[in-house]
């Protein structure tokens, strides 16, 4: 059966470890920089409301990196065990990205983790400060390595073929290939956006509950203003990967429209439809004339290619990724909507007591994971049937090894992840739902800022 | 100046390994102590004594990946799909590893489960870890420079032994660095129990090298037909001294000597492998420069290398005098 040969049994391992990996490195690089920003306020104005708050989602922050890193190493080896094909072909230039992204990011944060989590007592405030920024720096150097290997996937450039693998040319235009500078600002902004509903939905939580105190109150404010900032950006950020796409990638375009001609004169936005592999048509189209070319060429009658300019053997699954955008940018239009009705209300004062308004944010919570999971499925489906793209088929990715080990090995991953990061989710839940405690003092006034709260014996009184 | 750049590169990975061998072998060791102590006070201190550092311990096993990926990506496509089942176990088990360390002290009702997935994860981890190792060391099936093996090729008694060997090893080590980060009763039975770990370690030890020796004739070939043999013999009175060693610390209640003596044994021990291998790294059919990238791209990694590997090592030396000093109940625990 076609369905469970070696090859698809695993891309569903990929896929699913990598769907699980990047849930949480998007809350630890948002968080990151969260905490950053919430002890440079506290140290910069004294104000003990952030202090509360630092300890509060330094907690969460912890459990999402300790899962990050775990979920992490598993990749590391998954190109090895399952695409041997891949990392012989493509290594020499995907493996020293990898390398540095290792030397320069994960120590980094690594190394001043065990200082921020655990070092109240034993270094100075403004070094722990230090080991927070260092931390948060080490989340966006790892971004940016990993999306310039992918990127490299995506849109190659700087490279020769010798011997039938891919060799650096030029390391600048390798790292710095056409899609990279587009997809590392979306992915950033992606997982700033993840951070930011994640808090402003715990606080609207407890809001809902009937806490007013500071903590729960800046928490809520903070992340809409984070939204408000960023959710306009991302949105002129991913117009213009869109406008980047259709120029290198033209048949991911044409699957995530779901067109099938090239047509003249200006292309219609299909809303909806359902793309048909097979019949090379999109049934039940509900068109908005000239939308589509508005849009991608940000002209009245720019032309778009179809999918039916590709052979059938190099389209993209256009059912796929035709929802998969379409359930991301409809998520991108309503945090739009939540990031302006917060402005609106907090001018009318009535941020902290729409009940229907927290209910919103509530519901949108992880609305930044869905739409963050929802664009990866776009472009990472979109590429298909590349690895590299227009160089080395998936067909050809994968390791010489039988569909029993494929097998065996994604059920036994699927029961570890599942027994795993569901009590992951369920702590970090469970930890947001008790929300942040106002910090106890020691009783030497003399004492730095402590971790007492966060005793382990203490934790659930 | 000619730099042969496979053999830096093969220097630089040996040198992330056995920091990865002995940093993260020390946490796993922890946890294949943990059914010796029942009381939760006691294993809460033993895992603090790791909590702040075990993350940066485990980055060098992600570094040996990577980096085998990034300069021998021809070895690299070869060895991860030969050793695939007994490599996938170790990430399984360093993934509860992992996760019992974030949240084990989250957990009330099932902090038991947890406890187990830790000790069970430390186990699978380093059992795995000496199953490759084993695997390694007898041999991959290779033609035309891809893995021509079935799926149990790693699976044999050698191997199986071997990774029992990691395990007593990676216990003893976190034996003796809970002898140096703990003190009381604590201590004195850690002082206990690592006489038994030291002669247990011996034998593993003795009869791995034996094996190896009698069992793999290419790996005698490299040991005694290299004209180096006159280097190598001291090396089992090395290691009979590091042992003697070890039980006079332990009697003689030196609180740091037993954990470096241990490393001591480890650092031979690890010696023994490179001659082992040298100078192939898939044996035996794959050389350093058989299985290189382009030397474009080691010399691109090598330049961030030189840089930055110097100022990873200074912080994580700053990151354990930062925690240095004992450990107990009470302290600033895990979160």
């Amino acid at each position: 059966m076609e369905m469970f040969d070696a090859l698809h049994l695993a891309r569903l391992q990929f896929a699913f470890t990598v769907a699980v990996h990047i849930i949480f490195p998007a809350i630890s690089i948002g968080l990151a920089s969260f905490l950053a920003v919430l002890e440079w306020r506290w140290l910069a104005n004294g104000n003990k409301v952030y202090q509360d708050m630092f300890f509060f989602w330094s907690r969460i922050f912890a459990i999402g990196f300790g899962m990050g890193v775990v979920s992490g190493v598993v990749m590391a080896y998954e190109f090895g065990t399952n695409w041997s094909g891949f990392s012989r072909y493509a290594g020499n230039i995907t493996g020293p990205l990898l390398t540095y992204e290792v030397l320069t990011a994960f120590f980094l944060e690594a190394g001043f983790l065990g200082v921020m989590l655990f070092g109240w007592k034993r270094v100075s405030p403004r070094a722990h400060f230090f080991a927070t920024v260092m931390v948060a720096v080490g989340t966006l150097i790892s971004t940016f390595w990993i999306l310039s290997s992918n990127s490299f996937m995506q849109t190659p450039q700087g490279y020769e073929i010798r011997d039938g693998r891919l060799i650096a040319a030029d390391w600048w235009q390798v790292i710095f290939n056409p899609s990279f500078p587009y997809r590392l600002m979306h992915m950033t902004i992606a997982a700033f956006i993840v951070a930011a509903f994640i808090v402003a939905a715990c606080g609207a939580w407890h809001l809902l509950k009937g806490r007013r105190d500071e903590p729960v109150k800046r928490s809520f404010s903070m992340g809409l203003w984070i939204l408000l900032l960023l959710t306009p950006i991302q949105i002129l950020v991913g117009d213009a990967h869109g406008l980047n796409t259709r120029e290198h990638q033209p048949a991911k375009i044409a699957a995530i429209e779901g067109l099938w001609e090239t047509e003249k004169g200006g292309t219609a936005l299909n809303l909806f439809g359902i793309p048909d592999m097979q019949a090379e048509e999109t049934k039940y189209a509900i068109q908005v004339p000239h939308l589509g070319s508005l849009i991608l060429t940000h002209s009245w009658d720019g032309e778009i290619r179809g999918l039916k300019e590709f052979p059938k053997e190099d389209r993209p699954n256009s059912l796929i990724v035709f929802w998969s955008f379409r359930i991301m940018a409809g998520l991108g239009m309503l945090m739009l909507l939540v990031a302006v009705l917060g402005v609106l209300l907090r001018r009318g004062g009535r941020l902290y007591e729409s009940r229907a308004f927290q209910r919103f944010v509530l519901l949108m919570g992880p609305s930044g994971l869905v739409a963050l999971l929802a664009g990866w499925v776009t472009t990472e489906v979109g590429r298909q049937p590349w690895t590299v793209y227009g160089l080395l088929r998936t067909a050809d990715s994968a390791s010489p090894i039988g569909s029993q080990q494929a097998g065996v090995s994604l059920l036994i991953l699927v029961v570890a992840y599942v027994l795993v990061f569901g009590v992951g989710v369920y702590y970090m839940l469970k930890l947001m739902a008790q929300g942040p405690q106002p910090h106890v003092e020691h009783h030497d006034p003399a004492a730095r800022p402590s971790l007492s709260n966060r005793d382990p014996f203490q934790s659930f009184h | 100046m000619h730099i042969d750049l496979p053999i830096v590169w093969a220097a630089i990975i040996g040198l992330g390994v056995f920091l990865y061998v002995v940093l993260d072998g020390f946490d796993l060791g922890i946890g294949l102590l943990f059914p010796f102590f029942e009381n939760k006070e006691e294993r809460q201190v033993m895992l603090n004594t790791v909590a702040p550092v075990w993350d940066g311990n485990e980055t060098f096993l992600v570094l040996g990946g990577a980096g085998l990926y990034g300069a021998f990506p021809i070895a690299y496509s070869v060895l991860l799909p030969a050793n695939y089942l007994p490599l996938i176990l170790m990430v399984v088990g360093l993934l509860f590893r992992g996760a019992a360390f974030e949240l084990r002290s989250k957990a009330r009702r099932t902090q038991h489960a947890w406890d187990l997935a830790f000790t069970g994860g430390s186990a699978l981890a380093a059992f795995c870890q000496g199953v490759v190792l084993g695997s390694l060391l007898q041999g991959t099936r290779v033609v035309d420079g891809r893995f021509a093996g079935g799926p149990f090729d790693w699976l044999s008694s050698f191997s199986i032994f071997c990774g029992l060997g990691v395990l007593v090893t990676y216990a003893t080590l976190g034996c003796g660095w809970l002898i140096y980060k703990t003190d009381g009763e604590l201590q004195r039975r850690m002082r206990v129990l690592m006489r038994p770990l030291a002669i247990l370690l011996l034998v593993m030890v003795s009869v791995v090298s034996v094996w190896t020796v009698l069992g793999l004739p290419a790996v005698a070939q490299r040991w005694f037909g290299s004209g180096l043999l006159g280097w190598f013999l001291p090396v089992p009175v090395l290691v009979a001294a590091c042992v003697a060693g070890i039980f006079r610390s332990v009697r003689q209640r030196h609180e740091v000597r037993p954990f470096l003596l241990t490393l001591a044994l480890c650092f031979l021990g690890y010696t023994g492998l490179i001659i082992s291998i040298w100078p192939y790294i898939v044996p035996p059919s794959l050389s350093l420069w058989e299985a290189s990238s382009s030397p474009e791209s080691q010399k691109f990694a090598l330049v961030g290398t030189l840089i930055v590997l110097p100022v990873i090592l200074a912080y994580n030396v700053m990151q354990y005098r930062v925690f240095r000093g004992k450990v107990r109940h009470g302290d600033a625990g895990y979160h």
